[in-house]
């Protein structure tokens, strides 16, 4: 490699960071430098009406794990919290289990269309994504409220004579998430679909019996890297959810998200409210992590 | 870009030349504020004043103390008063720019928590007390057990407010006690009757006007002007004064320390001492206020309204919701805490 | 040979599977929808078609001044965050991979990785201390913090866009014009622009989509659209906010057959 050459490259490489540059400065700004603010914060200690003393303290991350007994100073596990993070993996784990189910039948639907059919599905699929989530949720309240579409039809038509309490539930969550977040699962499904090879298929009928067989032998091993990715993509914004839980948890029924968003409100524990979103933070990247190990594997298997 | 720049800045400084035409940022409890009166106000004085919500006294004071908020003024209840001002987050008041200031009735003016009214300027009072739909439950209303020890019908169709001392006091005073209290095995007790009956709750939420009346929950621990909106809407809903003891309550619209439209706040806090304005007040929310002389101009059905006039035998069950020592504030924070997780 | 695809591709349910999820993902809209052409004052109950939920809410200053504001915001966050977006699209496609490209790609698409309330937790804490340093209390917080989440979402298309350009128009365009900002103007950007718009337009959405963010920055009186409707089911569940969000719903849908009619001319 000539000199010359070698100059030109470094020019080039010089050129790509100048010009990402100012995108990098405002994310730094107002995106990922507070996180480190935010761990600055966790090890602080709390003023007493919200806000922090600037002392160092192991409080906030205590918290996270134990809590003191307000009247005999005992310390026990903190299983409130712990219950609450079960909560919210479950739920976000349980709403990337359904949206699969759901979405991967959809998503196979949408991919075997004739291409002009597809293309009109696939923008009726990103419709709702792009509506307002606030909306989506309403909606979903104005559909299980008690007064609400499925019981008028469950009492009109007499399946039941008491209306169905869906509302302020852990199960009135899920529906609202599953909701929510169903297109992020179609998508990379659709896309890794589109990608599939269908005379794979007829080579799978020959060599395997039945239907099932091909699904769980051919198809989804193929497809595997969309499935890691709509469930990354559903997980995530699951796990840290904090409007549909709001809405249709009634404030008893609170995911990690909302419970941080206490700690910075009625809770006036700033430092127990940096941690746990530090904690919230971790695991996503963790979940991050195995998505990309995942993603790699799946690659190499048959690339 | 050029062009996008000067319009950016045209932008920026549009919404500060708005500022210096006479605007209010009032931060106030949500669904709390008149809009007829606001615009009367805008009327009469060319001040133009933005309402911002919160919905609990924590929430206001969290948001205020972290600074750069940018409000005039807050509407703390009676029993943060002292914390507001204890703070340093409120300005003493300049009673010569409020000619007004008399209307204030005898018994609001020298309260315990604000004598002689130097900081705060009467809002509405209320009492807290329990809802109950009687299309689900036909008993007694006039007791806490509805929430503490519900009846069968109503377990996991209560609601509970969100607001911690009304909460923790209703269950003190269900517990044989008095809100306030420091006795820690009567603290004790409460907080586990409270943990014992959140199962059976359905949740612990603000907007129940719309949610009793739409029969969304069947029972909830609320404030009466708001129960008062819901009965209106429909007359199942009946509000009740627990003989255990119910709180009384007072909100007051207090002036920030770092308020920067101080002059157009004096003449807001003046036009709702206007006897014919707090009753415009009043119409809204449905609570009474604390100026002399409102009563002829509010709406005929709030004179004999049961959520506004306390039964006679249960009027000395109200407590009055004052300030409570630090180290009571500090139990009560802990059950609240405990209670929430 | 197609045909014979698409028989075999048929698994038994999917079908059937793929239609509810298309009832169930309308119908609560289409609930919605309807119920803002409600005359009565309930949700409970339909009881004739009326507009005069939208004439409240046209009414109502504070929706006035919080749908002024979004679209203020969105409007801000969507030119910036894509015309950053689109230089840093430029500097990190096409050319040879250069040390820290994969930051820059993994920095770039970090509000994508990262739950919003965690993003929203720490922006409070920081602009709340430059609030009170500062004092400047206005919109710029907002328009900052929307510009920053919308950037991956201005990113995305406008990469796509570029990655799919051909090459040899602009290395003969480098021949023709003298100087490589010519170049880039009468060529590259006009061949680049359908994936410019298609950015702009999904940080516009985006951006005008967002709650918790804005929550947790907003000062006094700053109210957009989403956080005021927030407000709103909170208390209670009017039909006005139903009409709003037909309007919102409206207003997503022209963008996004805009977004999807410029795409494909692409293809």
């Amino acid at each position: 490699m000539s000199a010359r050459e070698q100059r030109r490259i470094a020019a080039e490489a010089r050129a790509g960071w100048l010009l990402s540059l100012p995108a990098l400065l405002l994310l730094a700004v107002a995106a990922s430098g507070p996180l480190l603010i935010m761990l600055v914060y966790s090890f602080l200690e709390p003023g007493q009406y919200g806000n922090v003393e600037w002392r160092f303290s192991w409080d906030g991350w205590f918290g996270t794990l134990f809590s003191r007994d307000i009247f005999d100073g005992t310390v026990q596990l903190a299983d409130a919290h712990l219950t609450i993070l079960w909560r919210s993996v479950k739920l976000a784990l349980q709403t990337t289990l359904f949206t699969f189910v759901v979405g991967f039948p959809t998503a196979w639907f949408i991919a075997t269309r004739p291409p002009r059919a597809r293309a009109m599905w696939l923008f009726l699929i990103t419709i709702p994504f792009w509506t307002n989530l606030l909306i989506r949720t309403v909606a979903i309240n104005e559909i299980i409220r008690t007064e609400g579409l499925i019981n008028k039809v469950l009492l009109g038509i007499g399946l039941r004579t008491t209306p169905l309490d869906m509302l302020y539930s852990d199960f009135a969550v899920f529906v609202g998430m599953t909701y929510v977040y169903l297109p992020l699962m179609v998508l990379p499904l659709f896309a890794a679909i589109d990608r599939f090879d269908m005379r794979l298929l007829e080579a799978g009928y020959d060599l395997y019996a039945s239907r099932w067989k091909v699904l769980r032998r051919v198809i989804l091993p193929i497809v595997r890297p969309g499935i890691v990715a709509g469930s990354i993509l559903v997980f995530v914004p699951a796990l840290g959810a904090y409007v549909t839980p709001r809405i249709l948890g009634g404030g008893k029924n609170m995911m990690i998200g909302n419970f941080i968003e206490l700690q910075f409100g009625q809770g006036r524990n700033w430092p127990l409210g940096a941690a746990l979103s530090v904690i919230l933070l971790v695991i996503v990247m963790a979940a991050l992590l195995i998505y990309v190990r995942a993603a790699n594997r799946g690659t190499s298997s048959h690339g | 870009m050029k062009r996008l720049m000067t319009a950016t800045a045209l932008l920026l400084a549009g919404t500060a030349m708005a500022q210096a035409q006479g605007v209010l940022q009032l931060y106030n409890w949500g669904d709390y504020t008149s809009a007829e009166l606001l615009a009367k106000f805008e009327a009469e004085t060319g001040i133009k004043v933005t309402v911002t919500d919160y919905d609990s006294n924590d929430t206001a004071l969290a948001k205020i103390e972290a600074g750069g908020h940018g409000f005039d003024l807050v509407v703390p209840s009676a029993n943060y008063v002292p914390v507001w001002i204890e703070k340093g987050l409120v300005a003493e008041l300049d009673l010569t720019k409020l000619p007004n200031h008399k209307n204030i009735a005898e018994e609001w003016l020298n309260v315990d928590y604000d004598t002689g009214r130097k900081y705060s300027i009467p809002w509405q009072w209320g009492t807290t007390g329990v809802a109950v739909n009687q299309s689900v439950y036909a008993g007694d209303v006039n007791t806490s057990a509805i929430w503490l020890d519900p009846p069968a019908e109503l377990v996991g169709k209560i609601n509970v407010t969100p607001e911690m001392n009304d909460a923790i006091a209703l269950a003190t005073m269900y517990m044989g006690g008095q809100p306030c209290s420091e006795d820690t095995e009567l603290l004790k007790k409460v907080r586990d009757k409270l943990l014992e009956a959140k199962p059976k709750w359905q949740s612990m939420d603000y907007g129940m006007t719309e949610k009793m009346a739409a029969n969304d929950v069947a029972a909830t621990v609320y404030w009466n002007g708001a129960m008062f909106r819901a009965r209106l809407q429909n007359p199942d809903v009946k509000y009740g004064y627990p003989k255990e003891g119910f709180i009384l309550w007072m909100d007051q619209v207090m002036l920030l320390n770092d308020a920067a439209n101080v002059e157009e706040a004096y003449k807001f806090l003046d036009f709702i001492m206007v006897p014919e304005n707090a009753a415009m007040i009043s119409a809204y929310a449905r609570y009474a206020n604390g100026i002399a002389g409102s009563e002829p101009f509010m709406p005929a059905d709030m004179k004999d309204a049961p959520e506004i006039v306390i039964p006679a035998e249960l009027a000395d069950k109200g407590v009055f919701m004052g300030n409570c020592s630090p180290k009571s504030v500090e139990y009560i924070t802990a059950i609240w805490t405990e209670l929430n997780k | 040979m197609a045909d014979r695809a698409f028989s075999v591709a048929r698994l038994p349910g999917f079908t059937a599977i793929a239609g509810l999820v298309f009832v169930c993902l309308y119908l609560p809209i289409l609930v919605l929808v309807v119920y803002s052409f409600n005359s009565g004052r309930s949700v409970a109950s339909f009881e004739g078609l009326s507009l005069h939920w939208y004439a409240d809410a046209w009414a109502n200053d504070r929706v006035v001044d919080a749908t002024l504001r979004s679209l203020t915001i969105a409007a801000c966050a969507a030119v910036i965050s894509t015309v950053l977006a689109t230089m840093a699209a430029l500097g990190t496609t096409r050319r040879r991979a250069f040390k820290g490209q994969t930051f820059i790609y993994v920095m770039i698409n970090q509000p994508l990785m990262v739950p919003e309330i965690v993003t929203a937790v720490a922006l409070l804490i920081l602009f709340a201390s430059v609030k009170v340093a500062t004092g400047y209390q206005g919109l710029g917080y907002l328009i900052l913090a929307h510009s920053a989440f919308c950037i991956p979402f201005a990113y995305l298309p406008i990469r796509a866009r570029l990655e799919g350009m051909d090459l040899t128009l602009e290395t003969a365009a480098a021949d023709l014009y003298a100087s490589p900002w010519h170049a880039f103007r009468r060529v590259t950007l006009p061949l680049l622009l359908p994936g410019i718009a298609a950015g702009m337009m999904l940080a516009f959405v985006t951006s005008l989509d967002d709650v918790v963010i804005t929550l947790f920055v907003q000062s006094a009186g700053q109210d957009t659209l989403p956080t005021y409707m927030l407000g709103q089911i909170r208390r209670q569940i009017t039909t006005e906010t139903y009409a709003i969000s037909t309007v919102l719903l409206g207003l997503t849908v022209v963008l996004l057959t805009l977004f999807f009619a410029l795409t494909r001319k692409k293809s």
